[in-house]
C-alpha cells in the first residue's frame, strides 16, 4: 500500500493510523516507486528552460530529448552521427563540412525531415530578427546549402577545426517552426522534433511530462513516460526524493552525502569541465602585476577548497581544461606552495607594508573581488581565495553583486567567474583568453591580452590536424603557468541520485550550464528498467 | 447601484493608467537589465554586437514613455505584447495559469469566510468563555504568522511525517493528465495555508461585530420577546454583525493576492505566481504591466463588490452616498 494512495480522506481520527501507515510505507525496501509503473522515470531538476525551441538556444549543446541534431555525443563526448548518416566530409582546407543525412527519418508527426530543415534551423539561428543569444557560437559560418534531399554543406567563412561540434544542435521542423513568430510562436513551448521522445505538456514552473516516440529512428525507448519536475530549492527536491514522487534528482554535495548508505538508490558524480576561476584584470596595477599574478596562483590552496567547499565532489584546476582530460598539458599543475609564492612577489618587488599588506612603487596589495549574490559555491570559493591571499600579504577585498553590478567593474575589479565547455578546448580558451575579445560582453573578463596565446589560439582553431591542435594548446596552458590572467580553482563534480532499479546508468562530461538532458538521465532513451 | 458601478469603472481607468505607468517607470529605473535577463548563461559567451541586437528586437533600447504609449495603446486593441522571459505572447501566459491562480484564492476565500464567520459567532457567544479565550489567542498567533512559513510547516507535517497529502504541484508528479480528483487532493493544502493566513481578520471581525449586536436594542428586544437563542443569533445579531465583513472582504483582496503568491511559490502551484516573480526580476515589461493592471483591477472590484454587498444587507448605507 502506498501512502499517497489513501490522501485526501482528510479525517482527522484516521491522521493517527495513517501515520503509522505512512512510515512502514517508506521504510526502505517495499518496492514503490515514483511513476507507479517500472516503465516510467520522474526526475527532479533545479533549472527550467526559457524555451523549448532550439532556434532560440534550446539544446544547443547537445542532447536534447525531444530533438536530434545531425551529430551528437556518446558517453565519452566523442562525436557520432545522429540525423547524419556519418561523420562530416571536410573540405577546402577546414573551410566547408558536407553532411550526408540518415535516410527514412521522420518527425515526431510523421512528416519526413530532409536537408531543407537543417537550412531552415540554421539560416533561422543566424538571422538577425531571431532572439538568439548563443547564435555568437556559429559565427564562422557563411552560408548553409541544400544539395538534394540528403546533402548539407556549410560553408565557413574561415577554418574552423571545432566546427562539427557545433552541428549537435537540434533540427527544427520547418513545416512547423518556419510558419510560426520565431521568438514567441507555439512552437516555443509545444516544439516537435524526430528525438527518442515526444513532449506531452510543459507545465511551466511544475514540470515537464515526456512520452516515448515509438517511431524514433534509434530505436523506441524502454522507459515510456518520463517526467522532469521542476523543483528550484535544493532541500524541497530532496524532500520530494525522500516521499517517493522523484526517482532521481540532482543535489549539492551536502544533501547528496546521505544517500551513499540508501539501499534503494545510487549516487553519481558526474565529471564536468565546470570551473570556478578569479579573473584578474589586467586594467588594474595589482592583478596586472605578473608577480602578484604567479603568487596567488602558487599560494592559493586548490586541495582545501575541493575538500571542504565541494565535499570531495570535485578536483584542483590549474586552467580550463580539467587535469583528467586528455587535452591537459601535464606538467602544469601548480603545487600549493606558500614559500614559494612569498619568494614570487619579494623578487617582484612587493615588500610588506604595514598591517602586513606588501606594497610597490606606493601602491597597496589589495583589490576587490566580486561575487554573484546568492551564489553560496561562489561565495566560499571567494571568500578562501581572500584568505589565501592574506596569508601571502594581499588583501581582497570579497563583494557581493548582481551582475548588473558587477559587469561595468570587469576591466579593474577581480570576479569569480565560472564556464565551461567540454566539447572542444577552443570553446572555452579562445573567448577567455583572445585580447581582441577584452570586454566584448563577457568574452575575456580578465583582458587577457598575450601575443604568444593570442597565435596559438588561431592555430589550434584552424588547424585539422589534431596534433597541432594539441600542440597549441599545450603552449596556452605553458604560457599560463608564466603569467597567469586568472587563477583557476576548481572544477566541480555534478552529483545525482537515482533510484536503483534502473541499473548501473553513466554520466557524460558535463559543461558548466546545468543542461536539462545532464545528469544520468543523458541516455534514458537507453535505459532498461528492471522488474 | 448601476450608478455607482458605472462611476467606480470610470475612476478606474485614471488609476489603471498611473498603476500602469508606475510600474514601466518603476522597472526602468530598476537596476535589472531585460537583456541580461532574456540571454541567461548564454550571455555570458555571447558578443557585444549579438547583444546589441537582442537589445534592438527586444525594443528595450527605447524610452520609457514611448514603451509604455506602445504598450498602452496595443493593449487597448486586445494585444498584451509577448512576455520576453517565457516566449510566449502575454495573453497566453495569463490564460494558462490565471485559472488555477483563482481556483486557489477562491476557495481559500471561501473557506476562511465560512470557518471564520462560523468561530466568529462561537466566540462571541460566550465573550470571555474558553472558546472565545482560545479562538481569539489563536487569530491573533495566526495574524503574525506569514503564509510561507504555515506553509512550509504544513508540507513538513502532512506531506512529510504523515504522508496523507501531496507537497506540491498541480497533479501527481508521474501523471501527464489533469484529473479534478488528483487537483482536488493537491489543492487541500494550499488553500488550506491561504485560508489559514486569512482566517484571524474574519474571526475577529465577525467576533466582535455579533458581540456589539448582541448588546443592541433590536437583539435585546428580540430576546425579550421570547425568541430562540438561536433564531436571535443568526437572525438578527449575525445579520448586522456581518456587516463589517463585508468591508472587510473588500480590503483582503490585496492581502489575498500577496499571500496567494507566497503559497504558489512553497506547493510549486503552476498559478501566476512565478510568472509575476520573473517578470519582475527579469524586468519583463508586458507581462508586469499586464499583471499589475489584472491586480488592480482586482482590488478595486473587490472593494466595489463590498460598497454592494453593504448597500444590499443594510439600505440605509446607500450607493455612495
Amino acid at each position: 500500500m502506498r501512502a499517497r494512495s489513501i490522501r485526501g480522506t482528510g479525517a482527522v481520527a484516521a491522521a493517527a493510523s495513517l501515520a503509522v501507515a505512512a512510515s512502514a510505507c517508506s521504510a526502505p525496501g517495499d518496492g514503490k516507486n515514483a511513476g507507479g509503473a517500472k516503465d516510467s522515470a520522474v526526475v527532479g531538476i533545479a533549472y527550467e528552460p526559457d524555451t523549448l525551441s532550439p532556434l532560440l538556444g534550446y539544446g544547443k549543446d547537445g542532447n536534447s530529448k525531444i530533438f536530434d541534431g545531425l551529430l551528437t555525443h556518446d558517453a565519452e563526448m566523442k562525436l557520432k552521427p545522429a540525423l547524419a548518416a556519418e561523420l562530416p566530409k571536410v573540405g577546402d582546407d577546414g573551410k566547408t563540412y558536407t553532411f550526408k543525412l540518415r535516410k527514412g527519418v521522420k518527425f515526431s508527426d510523421g512528416k519526413p525531415f530532409t536537408s531543407k530543415d537543417v537550412v531552415f534551423t540554421y539560416e533561422t539561428i543566424l538571422d538577425k530578427k531571431t532572439n538568439n543569444a548563443a547564435k555568437t557560437e556559429l559565427d564562422a559560418v557563411r552560408d548553409v546549402e541544400a544539395k538534394g534531399d540528403d546533402t548539407v554543406v556549410f560553408h565557413l567563412k574561415y577554418p574552423y577545426a571545432p566546427f562539427a561540434e557545433r552541428t549537435v544542435l537540434p533540427i527544427a521542423p520547418e513545416h512547423i517552426a518556419g510558419k510560426q513568430d520565431v521568438n514567441t510562436g507555439q512552437f516555443t513551448t509545444k516544439p516537435v522534433g524526430t528525438g527518442p521522445y515526444k513532449l506531452v505538456k510543459w507545465s511551466k514552473g511544475e514540470k515537464l511530462t515526456f512520452k516515448a516516440n515509438p517511431g524514433y529512428w534509434g530505436g523506441a525507448p524502454k522507459v515510456k513516460n518520463f517526467t522532469m519536475a521542476i523543483i528550484k530549492d535544493d532541500d524541497i527536491r530532496a524532500t520530494r526524493l525522500d516521499a517517493g514522487e522523484l526517482d532521481g534528482a540532482i543535489l549539492p554535495p551536502n544533501l547528496a552525502k546521505k544517500y551513499e548508505s540508501d539501499g534503494n538508490k545510487k549516487s553519481y558524480a558526474a565529471k564536468t569541465f565546470d570551473y570556478r576561476v578569479v579573473t584578474l584584470p589586467t586594467g588594474n596595477k595589482v592583478t596586472g602585476d605578473t608577480g602578484i599574478r604567479r603568487a596567488l596562483d602558487t599560494g592559493v590552496d586548490r586541495k582545501a577548497m575541493v575538500d571542504s567547499i565541494l565535499d570531495g565532489a570535485g578536483k584542483e584546476a590549474y586552467g580550463p581544461v580539467p587535469t583528467d582530460s586528455p587535452w591537459f598539458t601535464k606538467g602544469t599543475e601548480r603545487k600549493h606552495d606558500l614559500a614559494a609564492a612569498k619568494k614570487i612577489l619579494d623578487k617582484a618587488g612587493w615588500k610588506p607594508g604595514k598591517d602586513g599588506i606588501r606594497e610597490k612603487d606606493g601602491v597597496q596589495a589589495t583589490f576587490p573581488l566580486w561575487y554573484l549574490s546568492g551564489d553560496k559555491l561562489r561565495q566560499d570559493h571567494a571568500l578562501a581565495y581572500a584568505s589565501d591571499a592574506k596569508k601571502l600579504g594581499i588583501k581582497v577585498e570579497v563583494q557581493a553583486g548582481t551582475w548588473e553590478v558587477i559587469e561595468p567593474r570587469m576591466p579593474k575589479d577581480a570576479v569569480l567567474a565560472g564556464g565551461g565547455s567540454p566539447a572542444d578546448p577552443d570553446f572555452d580558451q579562445y573567448t577567455l583568453l583572445k585580447s581582441s575579445l577584452a570586454g566584448d560582453g563577457f568574452n575575456n573578463m580578465a583582458h587577457y591580452d598575450n601575443p604568444k596565446v593570442d597565435k596559438a589560439l588561431d592555430e589550434a582553431r584552424e588547424s585539422g590536424d589534431h596534433a597541432k591542435r594539441q600542440a597549441a594548446y599545450d603552449t596556452i596552458q605553458r604560457e599560463l603557468v608564466k603569467n597567469p590572467g586568472y587563477t583557476f580553482l576548481t572544477h566541480i563534480d555534478h552529483l545525482y541520485v537515482v533510484d536503483k532499479r534502473f541499473g548501473d546508468l553513466t554520466t557524460q562530461t558535463e559543461p558548466h550550464d546545468h543542461g536539462l538532458a545532464s545528469g544520468p538521465w543523458w541516455n534514458v532513451e537507453d535505459w532498461q528498467p528492471k522488474q | 447601484m448601476a450608478r455607482m458601478t458605472g462611476r467606480r469603472a470610470l475612476f478606474a481607468v485614471p488609476v489603471l493608467l498611473a498603476v500602469t505607468f508606475g510600474v514601466f517607470a518603476i522597472a526602468a529605473a530598476s537596476p535589472f537589465d531585460p537583456v541580461k535577463a532574456y540571454a541567461g548563461t548564454a550571455g555570458l559567451t555571447a558578443s557585444q554586437e549579438n547583444l546589441d541586437q537582442l537589445r534592438r528586437n527586444l525594443g528595450v533600447d527605447q524610452p520609457l514613455v514611448q514603451r509604455w504609449w506602445d504598450w498602452l495603446t496595443s493593449a487597448v486593441h486586445g494585444d498584451l505584447g509577448d512576455s520576453s522571459t517565457l516566449r510566449q505572447p502575454v495573453s497566453d501566459v495569463i490564460g494558462e495559469r490565471i485559472g488555477w491562480s483563482v481556483l486557489l484564492a477562491a476557495t481559500a476565500f471561501l473557506l476562511a469566510i465560512l470557518v471564520g464567520t462560523a468561530l466568529g459567532v462561537l466566540a462571541a457567544r460566550r465573550p470571555g468563555g474558553w472558546l472565545d479565550r482560545a479562538v481569539t489567542s489563536l487569530a491573533y498567533t495566526l495574524e503574525a504568522a506569514p503564509p510561507f512559513w504555515i506553509g512550509l510547516l504544513a508540507v513538513w507535517l502532512f506531506a512529510l511525517k504523515l504522508g496523507v497529502l501531496p507537497s506540491g504541484g498541480l497533479t501527481d508528479t508521474a501523471s501527464s493528465a489533469v484529473t479534478a480528483g488528483q487537483v482536488a487532493s493537491h489543492l487541500v493544502l494550499p488553500a488550506a495555508v491561504l485560508a489559514i493566513s486569512q482566517l484571524p481578520w474574519f474571526v475577529l471581525y465577525v467576533r466582535q461585530g455579533v458581540g456589539d449586536a448582541l448588546g443592541d436594542d433590536p437583539v435585546r428586544g428580540a430576546r425579550a420577546r421570547g425568541l430562540a437563542e438561536r433564531t436571535v443569533l443568526l437572525g438578527h445579531a449575525l445579520r448586522s454583525g456581518m456587516l463589517p465583513v463585508l468591508t472587510l472582504i473588500g480590503s483582503r483582496v490585496p492581502e489575498l493576492i500577496t499571500g496567494a503568491l507566497m503559497v504558489e511559490t512553497v506547493f510549486s502551484w503552476p498559478g501566476i505566481a512565478a510568472a509575476t516573480v520573473s517578470a519582475a526580476t527579469a524586468v519583463d515589461f508586458p507581462l508586469l504591466a499586464a499583471l499589475t493592471v489584472l491586480a488592480t483591477a482586482a482590488v478595486l472590484l473587490g472593494n466595489l463588490l463590498a460598497d454592494l454587498l453593504y448597500g444590499l444587507a443594510d439600505p440605509r448605507v446607500g450607493f455612495d452616498g
